[in-house]
């Protein structure tokens, strides 16, 4: 079968882990622009940049502070987190009452400063991250590292467990109830403000829990998360913001796409992304997981 | 009816140019050709933003991709069309052409990015709002990759030292002073045609699909016709601004087409103040010489840009030329409210 289209095994799988990684994080990242989306009708752009914070967190907390990489997994994310809660109370928060547009180019500048004060002080060549999971095992066909296996499942496990989270308890039934009339909610007693705040802190955390991920396999550069955030947007374009599952789903599943074109037509990896983009919106311009309105 | 109130639009415009005129006197001639170029750049995605309604996040590649066009035919001329055949795969259909003259060059790079324009604008106006901004900034990654990788645009090098022949046969535009007052006669016409379009019944259709959507589609009007008008319209002129950027520069590069660039015309046109006719001229001018004093801090410079971008959004939403109407406009009103002879005003509305 595999002469039959001319690429050996090892390439195709090895391609395939590769987009299954990559499909990884942008399910991470589409899912919190869309938790976050849902909330506060807010394109959060500085998406990309606590991605990256994240990722430099890990590499900060091994190097000042000594904590591995087990710690950071959990550390960073909240100190990220933290961070968010506070740009939402210091500037988003005021905005809520504009056009949705001001608060895209309110968080595309607090993407600038936030890059650039890392740039400044980090430079633009990278930081290396030790593996933490070195090694792997042969499966026949592949040979697959354990911390390429270890993204795969622990991105698949918090997506799935922030889907349960939103759709099947009672204070994800708070947070839908909330997106669709926040002054009921109010009205019911619950905090709604303090909720809108604590989502965002959320939605970033999950950002910088990709960044974390990321750091033992990318080099830990300022830019990481500015080049990745585009292609996370038309993402959620095909998607569409709608559902949290289409959002998993549409990451992991362009993830693959890109891969199998890294094999068949390496020339189209940068671009297959944008080019499924194109077409989704001129069939289903909703997105294929959204709903027209 | 009642008339219109008398605009100073166009005694501001003639104030303008006439400053523009002498101001090479007293300016580094390329510095302000460069804000003419950002300028236009600026005024053509205001007229989206401003007046339509639509922010485009990617309009560096109108931008980027008319600079190579316009910088490739002016150096190289021959045009090299990859097609895939039947039988052969890909092949290159080479038209061989000599270098052209600036005015050729930047005319063919202005009508490719009109093309440019019609299909990334048949796709883009599917979404409205954010999604707009979010499909128009991942076609612009498309084009940006695309350009990294055609050869004829030379990757991280770019095109470089692009030939200024003489224009129209006459004009030495190598001399920089000969060169400014070409570029400034084309920011005029391009200034003018965005005037003209909206104040004419065209740009009072755009801003009523600005203001509300649905009723100007209740009202029979073809919406999505006119944003795709508007959107091309726009893109052209960001097209020509671009190659007319790659002949004053006498570079077309990568810079032109990332989607920093894109980010520079929108807080350009943000700081000048959007859906203002001047403020995109402004914003161009006070980000550029921004730029060109700041050019030592290094890295700090995207910090600067992003903080202006916050506190604009924040504090000064209406831009430069927005608040200084405002300003205009509340004195106005004091010296009405002053003056208790009402003989001269018109009949109460």
């Amino acid at each position: 079968m595999f002469e039959l289209i001319g690429v050996s095994p090892q390439a195709l799988f090895g391609q395939l882990l590769l987009g299954l990684i990559n499909g990884a994080f942008y399910a991470l990242l589409s899912l919190g622009l869309a938790v976050i989306f849902g909330m506060m009708n807010v394109i959060n752009f500085t998406h990309g940049a606590q991605y990256m914070m994240g990722a430099f967190c890990a590499w900060m907390l091994l190097n000042y502070a000594g904590v591995p990489y087990w710690g950071a997994l959990v550390l960073a994310p909240i100190v990220v987190g933290s961070t968010g809660v506070l740009i939402e109370r210091l500037f988003i928060s005021r905005l809520y009452h504009l056009d949705h547009l001001y608060g895209l180019l309110l968080t595309f500048g607090l993407a600038l400063v936030i890059e650039g004060v890392f740039r400044s002080q980090y430079g633009i060549s990278g930081l290396p991250y030790g593996n933490p999971l070195p090694g792997g095992t042969n499966l026949g066909f592949m040979f697959l590292p354990w911390y390429r296996g270890w993204v795969v499942v622990v991105s698949l496990a918090v997506c799935l467990a922030t889907w349960f989270l939103i759709e099947k308890t009672r204070l994800g039934s708070y947070l839908r109830a909330a997106t669709e009339r926040p002054d009921l909610v109010q009205a019911f007693g619950i905090n709604v403000p303090r909720m809108i705040t604590l989502t965002y802190g959320f939605g970033v955390g999950l950002a910088a829990l990709a960044g974390v991920l990321a750091a033992p396999i990318y080099a830990i550069k300022p830019d990481i998360g500015a080049n990745l955030i585009i292609v996370v947007f038309a993402v959620v374009v095909i998607g569409g913001m709608g559902s949290i599952m289409g959002s998993i789903l549409t990451g992991f599943g362009l993830g693959i796409l890109e891969g199998l074109t890294k094999v068949f037509y390496p020339e189209a990896s940068n671009t297959v992304i944008f080019v499924v983009m194109a077409i989704v919106l001129m069939l289903r311009p909703q997105g294929l997981f959204g709903t027209p309105r | 009816m009642s008339t219109p109130p008398k605009s100073w639009d166009m005694p501001v415009f003639a104030a303008l140019v006439g400053l523009a005129i002498a101001g090479p006197l007293f300016v580094y001639p390329v510095f302000l050709m460069q804000v003419l170029c950002f300028a236009l750049f600026a005024c053509a995605f205001n007229l989206l933003v401003g007046y339509v309604g639509l922010l485009s996040f990617g309009h560096a590649m109108f931008f980027g991709f008319a600079a190579y066009i316009a910088g490739h035919l002016a150096k190289v001329g021959t045009v090299a069309l990859p097609v895939w055949l039947p039988t052969m795969g890909k092949a290159w259909l080479t038209i061989p052409l000599s270098p052209l003259t600036p005015e050729i060059a930047i005319l063919a790079g202005t009508l490719v990015s009109a093309l440019l324009g019609l299909i990334v604008g048949v796709i883009a106006i599917r979404r409205q709002g954010i999604y707009f901004a979010m499909v128009t900034l991942a076609l612009a990654q498309m084009v940006f990759f695309l350009c990294l990788q055609a050869p004829f645009t030379h990757g991280e090098d770019g095109i470089q030292a692009i030939p200024r022949a003489p224009m129209l046969g006459a004009f030495d535009v190598r001399n920089d002073f000969i060169f400014y007052y070409v570029v400034l006669a084309i920011f005029c016409a391009g200034f003018l045609l965005i005037y003209r379009t909206i104040h004419s019944p065209f740009g009072q259709v755009l801003k009523a699909i600005r203001e509300n959507e649905a009723r100007a589609v209740s009202l029979g009007y073809a919406v999505d016709r006119f944003k795709l008008i508007a959107f091309v319209l726009s893109a052209t002129l960001a097209g020509l601004a671009g190659a007319t950027k790659a002949l004053v520069f006498q570079l077309a590069s990568l810079t032109d087409v990332a989607w920093q660039m894109s980010g520079e015309v929108v807080l350009m046109t943000l700081v000048g103040g959007l859906g203002t006719v001047f403020g995109p001229i402004v914003g161009a001018a006070v980000i550029l010489a921004m730029q060109t004093y700041l050019a030592s801090f290094g890295e700090w410079v995207l910090v600067i840009q992003g903080t202006i971008f916050v506190v604009t959004v924040l504090l000064f939403r209406r831009g430069i030329v927005g608040e200084l109407q405002g300003l205009a406009g509340r004195l106005e009103a004091k010296l009405a409210s002053h003056s208790t002879s009402g003989a001269h005003r018109g009949p109460a509305e």
